[in-house]
C-alpha cells in the first residue's frame, strides 16, 4: 500500500499498536530515537525519576544542552556570567547536577556544541532522516526538515521518554501543504510559512501532521527547511515534515553525529526510502502558488495574523482584531510599514543559523542602523557564531552599531532577561508575537532576517526589497 | 505527582472568552525558571492580573473568580495553544480548575491536561457560545460517560477515548503502564537493530 513518509516512520516505530475496540483502549506505544533535553522542561522530570527511583534508559539517546535561561552577555571578570535571576541560574545548575547524577553528557558552557537545541541537533548531524524526535519545547518541528517525526512534548512525557524511551501516542492526521514556483526576490522561507498560517489559521493545523512538498519546498536548502518545519506548531500541527533528498544527505554528510563510512552509504539507501509514495494520500490537502507569496510580517498577538508588507493592516471588527489593534497599538486600514521600529531581535531557533546571519549582514553591510533602533543578534549556537566570525559578519555588525551576542533563545521568549520594554516595537525573526511573550507590553512584529535588518537601517517596518540589488541566494 | 482519581464535576463555570488563549498568557515565561511544579496558581494569567510593580489590575481577569464555586473554566477556540509548557496546566490546577471547556483545544495542552488530571471538554461552537454569553452556569461533567449537562442547554458528549476517561477517574499512572511494556520495548529495540 502506498504509504506518505509520515506513515513510514511512525510504522516503523510503533512497540504496540492502538488497542482494538476489546482492549484497553490504550494509545500506541512508539519508540523514540533521539530525546532533546534543555533546562527549563526537565527538572520536574528528572525528580519524577528521583521519586521512583528510576534510572534513564538510554542516555545514549539524549542530546542535552542549556539555551532558555542563558545569558547571551559574556562572563564578567571573574568568570561569572550575568543570570538574569539566582532562580535562573540554578535552574541551569540543576541541569549540570541531573546529568552528573543519570550519566548523560551535557554540552554545556564548555561545550563548543552548545546552542539552542534545534540549532545545535542538526549541526552535529544528530538530526537524521526517518527519525523520531521529541523534545519537551514545541519547536522540536524544526527537526522535520530532515523527513523525521519531531514534535514537542510536555514534561510529564519527557519522564516517559526518559524512563521508557517510549511515548503513548494517537495517530495524527495528515496535511499535505504544497508550494509550488519559484519564491521572487526578497522572499523567504521565513515569508512562506508566515503566509501559511495566515491562510490556514492558528489552530488550522491542530491534529495533524504536516509535509510540506511541492517545487518551492525542494529549492529550499536546509536550513530554509529548519525555518518552515519550525513554526508548524504556529498553526497547531504536531509536527511539521519535508522529505529527505540529496540537499539533506550533502548537509548532514561528515558531520560529527552522522553515520560514517560504509554505514553511511547504507543509512543514505534507506532514507531514500522514505519520501511519500506515488498515490498516497494526505488526509487533507492545501496548495499555494509560490507567487502569491511576498515579504510578510505579523500585525497583531498571534502568528495566524499577517500581512503582505506592503499591505495595510486588515480592517476587521471582530472582539480577537480589535484586542489586537488595541496592544498593538495599530488602526484597521492603516499600513505598518512606516511603524517606529524600537528594538530588532535576529535570533531564535527558526532564524539564527548562519544563512539568516549571511541575509541580514547582506543589507547592514556598510550601512549604520537607525538613531533610535537598538539591534540584538543572537546566533543560534556557539558553532554558528564561530562560522559567522570566521566569515567576518559579527564585523559587519558591530560597524553597523548592532549587539553581538552569546548563543541561546534569547529575547525569543526572553527568559533570560533579554527583553523589549513596555510599549516598545520589536521587529523579531523568531515565531511568536502573543502578548508579553518578548516583555510585558512589547509589540512584536515577526518577520524574515532580511526585513528585520532592513527595518534597522531605516528604523522603520521596512520591505527589504528597497535594499536588494540582486535576488538574495539561500535566505532563509 | 499522580493525578487525582475524579468521576464527576459538578460546578459553576468561570469564563475567559477570549479566542487563542496562548500558554504565555495562561503563566509567563519569566516564570519558568522554577524547577518545582507546585504553586503556579500565583502566577496563573499573571499579566492579565497584576500590573508590573506587582500591584493587582484594576480591573483584573479574575476578579470575579471564585475558586471554591467554579472549579471550570470556559474559554474561547484554540485554548493552550503556542508553547509546550506544562506549567499551564499545572498552574490552572494550582489555582483551581479541575476542566475547561472549549471549543478547540491545542494538541500539546491538551496532552498535558490529560496527564496531570485537569479534563479539557471539547464542545461545539455553539455549546462554547452559551456558555461564554452565560458566565458562571452551572455544569455537571461525567466523566466515565464523556457527558456534559449544562443547565437550561442540554446534554452533550464530548470525545474522550477510553483509555484517558479511565486513567482520570482510577488516577492511573501512565509511566507504570509504559514501564510494563518493557519487554515489548526490548524486543523492538533488538529488531530495529537486527
Amino acid at each position: 500500500m502506498a504509504k506518505t513518509l509520515f506513515e513510514k516512520i511512525w510504522d516503523a516505530h510503533v512497540v504496540k499498536p492502538e488497542s482494538t475496540a476489546d482492549g484497553d483502549g490504550a494509545p500506541a506505544i512508539i519508540y523514540i530515537d533521539l530525546h532533546l533535553v534543555h533546562e527549563v522542561t526537565s527538572p520536574q522530570a528528572f525528580s519524577e525519576l528521583e521519586r521512583r527511583g528510576l534510572k534513564v534508559r538510554c542516555p545514549e539517546r539524549c542530546l542535552v544542552t542549556i539555551d532558555h535561561s542563558t545569558p547571551t552577555l559574556p562572563p564578567d571578570a571573574n568568570g561569572e556570567r550575568p543570570y538574569v535571576t539566582e532562580q535562573a541560574h540554578q535552574q541551569v545548575e540543576t541541569l549540570y547536577r541531573n546529568c552528573e547524577k543519570y550519566g548523560l553528557k551535557l554540552h554545556g558552557w564548555d561545550s563548543p556544541h552548545r546552542g539552542i537545541v534545534h540549532v545545535m541537533g542538526p549541526e552535529m548531524g544528530a538530526t537524521q532522516p526517518g527519525m523520531t524526535i521529541v523534545c519537551g519545547d514545541s519547536h522540536t518541528a524544526t527537526h522535520g526538515a530532515f523527513g523525521a517525526l519531531a514534535f514537542g512534548i510536555g514534561t510529564t512525557e519527557v519522564g516517559h521518554v526518559m524512563a521508557t524511551q517510549c511515548l503513548l501516542q494517537r495517530k495524527p492526521n495528515t496535511l499535505g501543504i504544497r508550494v509550488d514556483g519559484e519564491l521572487r526576490p526578497g522572499v523567504t522561507a521565513k515569508d512562506v510559512i508566515l503566509h501559511i498560517i495566515g491562510e490556514i489559521g492558528v489552530g488550522g493545523g491542530t491534529g495533524s501532521v504536516i509535509e510540506y512538498h511541492g517545487s518551492t519546498i525542494r529549492a529550499l536548502d536546509m536550513e530554509g527547511r529548519m525555518t518552515l518545519c519550525n513554526m508548524s506548531i504556529e498553526c497547531g500541527a504536531r509536527a511539521g515534515m519535508v522529505a529527505p533528498d540529496e540537499t539533506t544527505f550533502e548537509y548532514l554528510k561528515g558531520r560529527p553525529m552522522a553515520p560514517q563510512g560504509e554505514d553511511w552509504d547504507r543509512a543514505v539507501e534507506a532514507w531514500k526510502a522514505l519520501p511519500t509514495d506515488e498515490g498516497a494520500r494526505f488526509d487533507r490537502e492545501v496548495v499555494i502558488d509560490a507567487a502569491d507569496i511576498q515579504p510578510s510580517v505579523t500585525w497583531g498577538t498571534n502568528p495566524g495574523m499577517v500581512i503582505d508588507i506592503r499591505s495595510a493592516v486588515p480592517q476587521r471588527d471582530d472582539a480577537a482584531a480589535r484586542e489586537a489593534f488595541d496592544y498593538m497599538q495599530l488602526r484597521p486600514g492603516h499600513p505598518l510599514a512606516g511603524e517606529h521600529v524600537d528594538v530588532v531581535f535576529i535570533g531564535s531557533c527558526t532564524n539564527s543559523r548562519l544563512s539568516d546571519l549571511r541575509a541580514a549582514a547582506s543589507i547592514l553591510r556598510d550601512r549604520q542602523i537607525a538613531e533610535g533602533t537598538r539591534v540584538l543578534i543572537v546566533p543560534g549556537s556557539e558553532a554558528t557564531k564561530q562560522a559567522a566570525e570566521a566569515e567576518g559578519l559579527h564585523e559587519v555588525f558591530l560597524a553597523a552599531g548592532a549587539e553581538w551576542r552569546e548563543a541561546g533563545c534569547s529575547m525569543c521568549i526572553g527568559m533570560n532577561g533579554d527583553i523589549a520594554q513596555e510599549g516598545e516595537l520589536v521587529v523579531s525573526t523568531s515565531n511568536r508575537n502573543f502578548k508579553g511573550r518578548q516583555g510585558r507590553g512589547a509589540r512584536t512584529v515577526l518577520a524574515s532576517p532580511l526585513t528585520a535588518a532592513a527595518s534597522a537601517v531605516t528604523g522603520k517596518v521596512t520591505d527589504p526589497r528597497e535594499f536588494l540589488t540582486e535576488p538574495m541566494e539561500g535566505a532563509a | 505527582m499522580s493525578t487525582q482519581a475524579q468521576g464527576v464535576i459538578e460546578s459553576r463555570t468561570f469564563v475567559l472568552a477570549q479566542e487563542d488563549i496562548d500558554t504565555d498568557q495562561i503563566i509567563p515565561a519569566q516564570f519558568l525558571t522554577t524547577t518545582e511544579r507546585e504553586g503556579l496558581g500565583q502566577f496563573c494569567f499573571y499579566q492579565w492580573r497584576f500590573n508590573p510593580d506587582g500591584s493587582p489590575r484594576q480591573p483584573g481577569a479574575l476578579d470575579d473568580y471564585d475558586p471554591q464555586r467554579q472549579q471550570v473554566l470556559v474559554a474561547g477556540h484554540n485554548f493552550g495553544c503556542g508553547s509546550s509548557r506544562e506549567h499551564a496546566p499545572w498552574a490552572l490546577l494550582d489555582i483551581g480548575f479541575r476542566a475547561v471547556i472549549s471549543s478547540q483545544f491545542a494538541d500539546i495542552f491538551r496532552n498535558n491536561s490529560l496527564k496531570n488530571g485537569l479534563l479539557p471538554v471539547e464542545v461545539s461552537e455553539e455549546v462554547a457560545r452559551f456558555l461564554i454569553e452565560h458566565p458562571d452556569h452551572e455544569v455537571r461533567i461525567d466523566i466515565p460517560a464523556t457527558q456534559i449537562h449544562i443547565a437550561e442547554l442540554g446534554t452533550y458528549d464530548f470525545p474522550l477515548d477510553r483509555f484517558s476517561a479511565h486513567c482520570i477517574t482510577e488516577g492511573i499512572d501512565q509511566l507504570d503502564y509504559l514501564i510494563r511494556h518493557e519487554e515489548d520495548i526490548a524486543r523492538h529495540e533488538q529488531r530495529r537493530a537486527g
